[in-house]
């Protein structure tokens, strides 16, 4: 239950970051001041790809919430970033953003912690 | 007048600002959500509703609302900055999470679960030293 509940966690993130960055990238600069979190609310009602990607955040902040109930936070939070190298590669082919050897060995040191975690 | 390198300075202090705002944001929420749902006394269920109930309690629904304020930080960060900085640079999170782990929750840390926090905060080190967005002219 403890990985199944992870590995949804993680696929209903990767969709959720994918879609959030590519509308994002898309409505330009955003700030977080009062009215540019309400902004931020009425862009999600208005874009079908940012609703998409909040229903996936449901999907997997509830996994989370299922995830810390009986594992430890530290435990369910690090083991979490396994989706980093997926988001990486998907960033990269997707969202066609640069990524250049810094971040791509600080993204695959990233993967190591991960493993190191998981393996605890 | 403004110069180009100082826009530049002015996005990069802005996207930083932003990212410590998530990180705390999402700290606290985490800590919050996560005492609360180990203090309710009804046992672990499938049943959605279990956890729509549980946010009726004080430090449940507090963590879920921190939680929801930092996902829209994060979709601010996202309109700034690349996927791929914004997700490693956050994770200078994962340190605060083990460390609220251990002191706030009595969780217990193996060394081995140390080391992994900290190749995740030098891995995350590395790419903040990137460029933020590398789609768009902008820094």
């Amino acid at each position: 239950m403890k990985w199944l509940l992870l590995l949804l966690m993680i696929a209903a993130t990767i969709t959720s970051d994918v879609l959030q960055s590519y509308e994002m990238k898309r409505a330009g600069a955003q700030s977080v001041g009062a009215r540019g979190l309400l902004r931020i609310v009425k862009l999600i009602a208005a874009r079908r790809f940012l609703l998409l990607a909040v229903a996936c955040m449901a999907v997997s902040f509830f996994s989370f919430m299922a995830l810390v109930e009986t594992q430890p936070l530290s435990f369910a939070v690090p083991a979490s970033a396994a989706s980093f190298i997926f988001e990486t590669l998907l960033a990269k082919f997707v969202l066609k953003e640069y990524i250049g050897p810094r971040r791509a060995i600080g993204t695959v040191i990233v993967m190591f912690g991960v493993i190191l975690l998981g393996g605890s | 007048m403004i110069v180009p390198t100082e826009i530049r300075r002015e996005s990069i202090t802005r996207t930083y600002a932003i990212v410590l705002m998530f990180i705390a944001l999402k700290a606290v929420g985490n800590f919050s959500l996560a005492w609360g749902m180990k203090h309710i006394s009804d046992p672990v269920s499938a049943n959605p509703l279990h956890y729509l109930r549980a946010m009726l309690d004080p430090a449940v629904g507090a963590g879920v609302a921190l939680l929801l304020l930092s996902l829209l930080t994060r979709m601010a960060l996202f309109s700034l900055a690349d996927l791929s900085f914004v997700l490693p640079v956050t994770a200078v999170g994962y340190i605060l999470a083990t460390l609220i782990g251990k002191y706030f929750l009595n969780e217990v840390v193996t060394p081995q679960r140390w080391l992994g926090t900290i190749l995740i905060s030098i891995g995350a080190a590395l790419v903040g030293s990137t460029t933020q967005s590398t789609t768009r002219g902008a820094p």
